[in-house]
């Protein structure tokens, strides 16, 4: 179970580094969708025993991140008509390159924090951080509203990978009630985006510029 | 009772939502004033203790929460008077949604207050950013969208980086043993044993995320924006009850931490970021000419002054709670009387801005008292808790906490009084060049459900100034005694 377990989050942490170097938000958005399923499955792994809540969870976060909210996000994309290219600040092999060191000094800090015996091998502390940083990569170099969106959704991701060590301490209500804040927010913000778009002919969110001091 | 105050007002959100009326009869916004009197009555049955509790282990009333209860729920009540005279004014828009999310929005706050469990808490108080979102952007204009995306994303990072602190904090328990519930209590009793590495990493997050909420320096920069474009009656809900919730959100973690044996981590690090915050309202305020952004900068002040008071420990904890009730209720006050006289001027910016006191004298009287107020002179409300906050850090032995706030309040209150002096003096332009500009110089109308509120809020807050109700000096020492005490 470990081994394989480990296998998902190295493919998660190699979909970090693509995510970054992707060129075109079509495949951007695509790659954080797998990812977020792959993760769905992760607590079928983790907790002993299939029980319904289990399953339950396992169902809706797989439908949820692989589904419905990339679902959301292809169509504001359809409905916005924007540009299909990702505009980073920094170039996307620079900002991979930085992922990649994100994802060092993550494996690095790991080491100082204690973790309880069965969580001993498992590299979820370090995977859930490096995503979490690559998160805020994403959210601080990109300028296009969906694309922040992306940056957003990968440190969700990351926070997830982290619940996993919880399955058993946390009730899965509140997974639940975590799962359905993210579908709302990224509703209401596909909502906002499309009336940006609207408003300013343009999802650039440099163009949010007129309110400063 | 915690079931019902919650389901009581997202009941009324559905109703809201579920009834569409015509033009002719504009009933809806009524429902304000009756959800507002309502949850006032079953607040102050749960505060009195007739009710009997029974929420079972995720759902039960703590000291300090009884204190943002009272306050949210007095604030909301005033706030729900105005609201329906605020709609009124604005027939020609749609507040279908408007409505329903102001309504909701006070459930899922009683929600963070009656929560014991951290996971709960969170999913509450991420769910007040999403239904306020859609109240900043009830104008519909560039500005309200460029502030509603900025409230968004900030808002939404910063909550997504408390849920991983709420984590941490739960893995720091996994350590003691696995089947523990993420309440309060529990985290209480075990305490001495949580696994400080993890302890202290969750501090910071949670810090950090409920900071951002609370809207403490550097993680402010959502807030200028967005209560410069918000109306005032949602600026007061955001600048008086979303920054309580946030707070009461930090003190029960701050309570937690401290109870694990990091009371001096976590008060160098409050103390820090309150002293700070303090120093950037300053700053910004010096110069500034809209007095929306204004209030803005003294809400960041403010939520500076509560973690300085809660940074000081056992000394300053009764100012601090006392503070949470003036800050809110004077919040009111302003917002509110700044609506009021965006509305009759057109312009938020002092170079149109003229002559408030002449124009709309019973608004622009309160503004200017209410100015008064905030900054701490007597003998209103926030003079008596900023001054017990003072006698705190002195008490403490904190000399230099004690005099850089009492420097940092001089600052603000001279910056303050810049801008409010510019708005509140002089002769009102005949015509400005705003589009709501209308009628001549002389004194406008003001309704009376749009003064009436705040002058209701401007008396209890010179109340809190004058004498402390004795019910109330029980609550409030009774939430300083629980969060002070050691374990």
């Amino acid at each position: 179970m470990t081994s394989i377990l480990n296998a998902i989050l190295v493919v998660v942490l190699v979909m970090n580094l693509f995510v970054l170097g992707a060129s075109r938000i079509h495949a951007v958005i695509r790659i954080v969708a797998a990812q977020g399923a792959l993760l769905g499955v992760i607590p079928l792994l983790v907790s002993e025993g299939l029980r319904l809540p289990t399953v339950l969870v396992v169902l809706a976060t797989v439908t949820i991140k692989g589904v419905t909210v990339p679902g959301i996000m292809m169509r504001a994309l359809r409905d916005a008509a924007i540009k299909r290219e990702v505009e980073p600040l920094i170039s996307r092999l620079a900002s991979t390159v930085l992922g990649a060191g994100a994802i060092l000094l993550a494996l690095l800090y790991a080491d100082n924090l204690p973790v309880t015996g069965p969580h001993a091998e498992l590299l979820l502390v370090p995977a859930s951080m490096a995503t979490v940083l690559v998160g805020f990569i994403l959210l601080t170099t990109r300028f296009t509203a969906l694309n922040q969106i992306v940056g957003y959704l990968v440190l969700e991701n990351g926070i997830f990978i982290f619940g996993m060590l919880l399955v058993e301490a946390m009730p899965l209500v509140v997974e639940l009630g975590v799962l359905l804040d993210l579908v709302v927010g990224i509703f209401v913000i596909c909502i906002i985006v499309n009336h940006i778009n609207r408003a300013f002919s343009s999802l650039d969110t440099r163009q949010l510029a007129s309110l400063k001091e | 009772m915690a079931l019902f105050m919650i389901l009581l007002p997202l009941l009324m959100a559905a109703v809201a939502l579920a009834f569409p009326v015509g033009r002719g009869r504009p009933w809806r916004p009524w429902l304000f004033p009756f959800t507002g009197c309502a949850h006032m009555a079953l607040a102050l049955l749960a505060l009195a203790g007739i009710w009997p509790e029974s929420g079972g282990v995720w759902f039960a009333l703590d000291a300090p929460g009884r204190i943002v209860l009272l306050q949210v729920s007095v604030l909301y009540l005033c706030c729900s008077f105005y609201a329906v005279g605020y709609l009124r004014t604005r027939q020609e828009s749609p507040n279908r949604i408007f409505c329903a999310c102001l309504l909701a929005f006070l459930g899922v706050m009683d929600l963070v207050i009656w929560s014991q469990h951290l996971g709960v808490m969170w999913v509450a108080i991420e769910a007040t950013t999403l239904l306020t979102a859609p109240l900043i952007y009830f104008k519909r204009t560039r500005e309200s969208i460029e502030a509603t995306w900025k409230y968004l994303m900030v808002g939404s990072v910063g909550i997504a980086v408390a849920l991983l602190g709420t984590f941490f904090l739960a893995y720091s328990m996994v350590h003691v043993g696995p089947d523990a519930p993420l309440t309060t209590t529990a985290l209480l009793e075990r305490a001495p044993q949580l696994s400080w590495p993890w302890v202290q990493a969750a501090f910071v997050l949670l810090l950090v995320g409920y900071g951002t909420k609370m809207g403490l320096a550097p993680m402010h920069t959502w807030k200028p924006d967005a209560y410069g474009e918000a109306s005032g009656v949602v600026g007061a809900m955001l600048a008086g009850c979303v920054t309580s919730c946030a707070f009461l959100a930090l003190v029960r973690i701050t309570h937690i931490v401290n109870a694990a044996g990091g009371e001096a981590f976590t008060s160098r690090l409050l103390l820090c970021l309150g002293l700070f915050s303090m120093a950037v309202a300053g700053v910004f305020m010096a110069a500034q000419r809209d007095f929306k952004r204004m209030l803005a900068y003294s809400s960041v002040e403010h939520m500076g002054i509560l973690a300085v008071g809660l940074g000081l420990g056992r000394a300053a904890l009764f100012g601090t709670m006392l503070h949470i009730l003036t800050n809110g209720l004077t919040k009111g006050v302003l917002f509110l009387s700044a609506g009021n006289i965006h509305r009759a001027y057109g312009s938020k910016n002092t170079d149109q801005v003229r002559g408030v006191l002449r124009r709309l004298p019973v608004s622009g009287g309160l503004f200017f008292v209410g100015f008064l107020a905030i900054t701490g002179s007597p003998p209103f409300g926030p003079f008596v808790s900023e001054f017990s906050i003072l006698m705190g850090a002195f008490a403490a032995g904190r000399f230099v906490i004690g005099g850089a706030f009492l420097v940092l309040l001089m600052v603000v209150f001279a910056g303050m009084g810049r801008t409010v002096l510019r708005a509140v003096q002089g002769r009102a332009p005949a015509q400005g060049p705003g589009a709501g500009s209308v009628g001549p110089a002389g004194p406008a109308r003001e309704g009376l459900l749009l003064v009436a509120p705040p002058l209701v809020l401007m008396l209890l807050v010179l109340l809190l100034g004058i004498y402390i109700p004795e019910p109330l000096r029980v609550l409030l020492q009774d939430a300083a005694r629980f969060l002070g005490a050691q374990p």
